[in-house]
């Protein structure tokens, strides 16, 4: 449109020179022409659309909906409204985490709580959602920004701190626990890990341990080609400290897993992809449909998608992780009754109604759920299949961590060793 | 900026590495010494003679711990009061570090290093992070930010490669002098030679400052 007028204030220029009449005409016609454009313009500036009350199920061009509400009559989801009662926090709103908002934002989610403590830069841009104009602004300002124009409908807060410092943990923790501004749910049903660092992970971990609050982590990699997302359920499966660090487990010398240099690489596709999968699993979750994955990995170089199953350590070094664990198990006979009651009432539901009336060739199906169950639950606690081995022995007995016995060598008061290492500085 | 924080494997839950045997307070105190020491593989002999004079730490405690924080706190005064008295004694004193606060949660002095006999000063903060001492301080050097891309925002220096393995190896026992001694110290010897030599980092008595300024920095590169 700039680029118009110019050319238009030039040929103006020209005509006040040159005495053609035909010229005149020429301009008005010119004119007349930007300026439908324009009013177009002005009037998608305008379109934002007002909030939304109740979802609804019409397939008309103006309904946000109207696509998401189908889910149920294909039968995916029972009640997909239920969206709107649910609040997620997500830390960390980078290539991952800012994709994983708007996702959460088009289906409609009740309310995003947003963390993180950057601004937008130009060397955002090799990814989505962020744009060359809103470099300089805070990360969550940015995304507040965009994502209040998708949707109105959905409540978004924004928190722009460092987590891992002790302030801004308080009020991390203060903000998960909050009641939202409208709703009567207390807290957030879900926390969305979307952060770049294993020091922000620690926190994030420490943080759901403590609120025994169900979380998802996500990650890429630093060469971008592959990442992974994995449910953490505090005291049901591995927090992020039950498993030490690779260069702690192994002892591999960690040139081998870093390249030279600070920057690492990223990719908006990778990016997008872990982003799918995070929110994908987040709605199985949420909405209860599918199966929620423990872990699902991405190797994009080779498109290998493996998952598996982390029971939590019962040495792990996070204490609130350790109760949350014994709290599980104590909660166990509970869970055992509710889960018979399920099958049980599967089973007589099957029952009802045969699923093949004639039976031509005598075909019997042998039940071996109950020995298949007990042997592999049995077995798994301490046993291995054949032909495989523990890489690192097992502990007999759980080591009680030694009791500080410094108390007696640190004789002096904290005062005390300010007041030496204030004589130390100033000598 | 994008960070790696993937090194992370998941593993059964009984595979929990601990140090099993060592029966005696002091012979255990040993072994970790020792241990500290043999996952050093690949440093300046100097460098590991001095982290040996720097005593261990023993609380696993973070700054929301309470009075488990308090003695941590003061294993860690311990370790810096060494640590400086080494340096001192060993003509290589080359930082100033005390709490900015009575939690002992924030940490702000000065470092500098010496190069081509002139010496570059630069402000030292950091904070100590909530999931220490599992997560070792970020220590930031807030003049340099911008300069080097050695830097994570806001002048966190990068620890990465050098230097978070090791404190992972060896949690809870290194602390804020081990973070100085084997994080910050081996950073300014390779960066502050390349940012003097780009130009990047300029001496004060080349930025035109005052005179009485410029003396107190002579006297002090003499000393």
């Amino acid at each position: 449109m700039e680029e118009e007028l110019r050319a238009l204030l030039r040929d103006l220029d020209a005509l006040k020179q040159s005495a053609d009449p035909t010229a005149i005409d020429r301009m008005r016609e010119r004119v007349a022409g930007m300026v439908s454009p324009a009013a177009a313009a002005a009037a998608a500036v305008g379109a934002a659309r007002s909030k939304i009350k109740d979802m609804s199920a019409e397939v008309v061009d103006s309904n946000p909906y109207s696509r998401l509400m189908a889910l149920q009559r294909m039968g995916i989801v029972d009640n997909y409204e239920r969206i709107r009662d649910y609040s997620v926090a997500i830390v960390g709103i980078g290539g991952v985490g800012s994709v994983a908002a708007e996702m959460l934002t088009r289906c409609g989610i009740g309310r995003l709580l947003l963390y993180d403590y950057d601004t937008v830069e130009l060397a955002n841009m090799n990814r989505l959602f962020f744009r060359p104009d809103q470099v300089g602004m805070t990360k969550t300002d940015a995304a507040v920004q965009t994502l209040s124009g998708i949707n109105p409908d959905v409540v978004l807060e924004s928190y722009s701190l460092n987590i891992t410092t002790v302030k801004g943990f308080e009020t991390f923790l203060g903000s998960l626990k909050a009641k939202s501004a409208h709703g009567c749910n207390t807290g957030v049903d879900l926390v969305l890990s979307c952060v770049d660092n294993y020091e922000a992970r620690m926190v994030v971990n420490q943080a759901c341990n403590e609120l025994g609050q169900t979380w998802m982590e996500s990650g890429v990699s630093e060469d971008a080609v592959s990442g992974h997302i994995q449910l953490l359920v505090p005291g049901e499966t591995a927090c992020f400290a039950c498993a030490p660090p690779l260069v702690v487990a192994s002892g591999v010398d960690e040139r081998t897993l870093k390249r030279e240099g600070v920057c690492a690489a990223s990719l908006p596709t990778t990016m997008g992809v872990v982003a799918g999968l995070l929110i994908q699993n987040a709605l199985k979750y949420l909405l209860k449909f599918g199966q929620v994955s423990p872990y699902l990995g991405y190797n994009s170089l080779k498109d290998y998608f493996p998952t598996m199953e982390m029971k939590p350590n019962p040495q792990c070094s996070n204490p609130a992780c350790v109760q949350r664990q014994k709290e599980y198990m104590q909660s166990k006979p509970a869970r055992d009754a509710a889960a018979k009651a399920k099958m049980e009432a599967e089973a007589s539901a099957a029952d009802e109604c045969p699923v093949h009336v004639d039976n031509e060739w005598n075909i019997s199906v042998l039940d071996d759920s109950d020995t298949a169950t007990s042997s592999i639950l049995s077995t798994a606690a301490d046993s291995l299949p054949e032909g495989l081995v523990r890489e690192l022995p097992t502990a007999d007995s759980y080591q009680e961590p030694i009791a500080p016995v410094t108390s007696g060598a640190i004789d002096d008061d904290l005062e005390e060793l300010q007041r030496q290492l204030d004589a130390l500085n100033s000598s | 900026m994008p960070r790696a924080g993937e090194n992370h494997i998941p593993i059964a839950g009984n595979t929990k590495v601990e140090e099993h045997g060592a029966k005696g307070e002091g012979r255990r105190a040993a072994a970790a010494a020792a241990a500290a020491i043999r996952s050093m593989e690949g440093w300046d002999r100097g460098t590991k003679s001095v982290v040996g004079e720097i005593p261990l730490l023993s609380t696993r405690a973070g700054p929301r711990d309470g009075d488990a924080w308090r003695q941590r706190l003061k294993e860690e005064y311990r370790a810096l009061i060494s640590y400086t008295s080494v340096n001192k004694s060993k003509d290589n004193d080359w930082f100033r570090i005390s709490a900015a606060n009575p939690e002992g949660t924030r940490w702000e002095g000065t470092c500098w290093y010496v190069h081509n006999l002139r010496r570059y000063e630069f402000p030292l903060q950091f904070d100590i992070p909530v999931a220490y001492p599992q997560v070792a301080p970020e220590i930031e050097l807030p003049t340099l930010d911008g300069k080097t891309h050695k830097m994570y925002r806001g002048g966190k220096i990068c620890l990465t490669v050098h230097f978070k393995p090791l404190w992972a190896k060896n949690c809870p026992r290194f602390g804020i002098a081990h973070a100085l001694c084997l994080g910050l110290a081996p950073w300014l010897a390779a960066e502050v030679p390349i940012l003097v030599d780009s130009g990047m980092v300029k001496h004060k008595d080349d930025e035109g400052a005052p005179a009485e300024a410029a003396a107190a920095s002579g006297s002090a590169a003499a000393s």
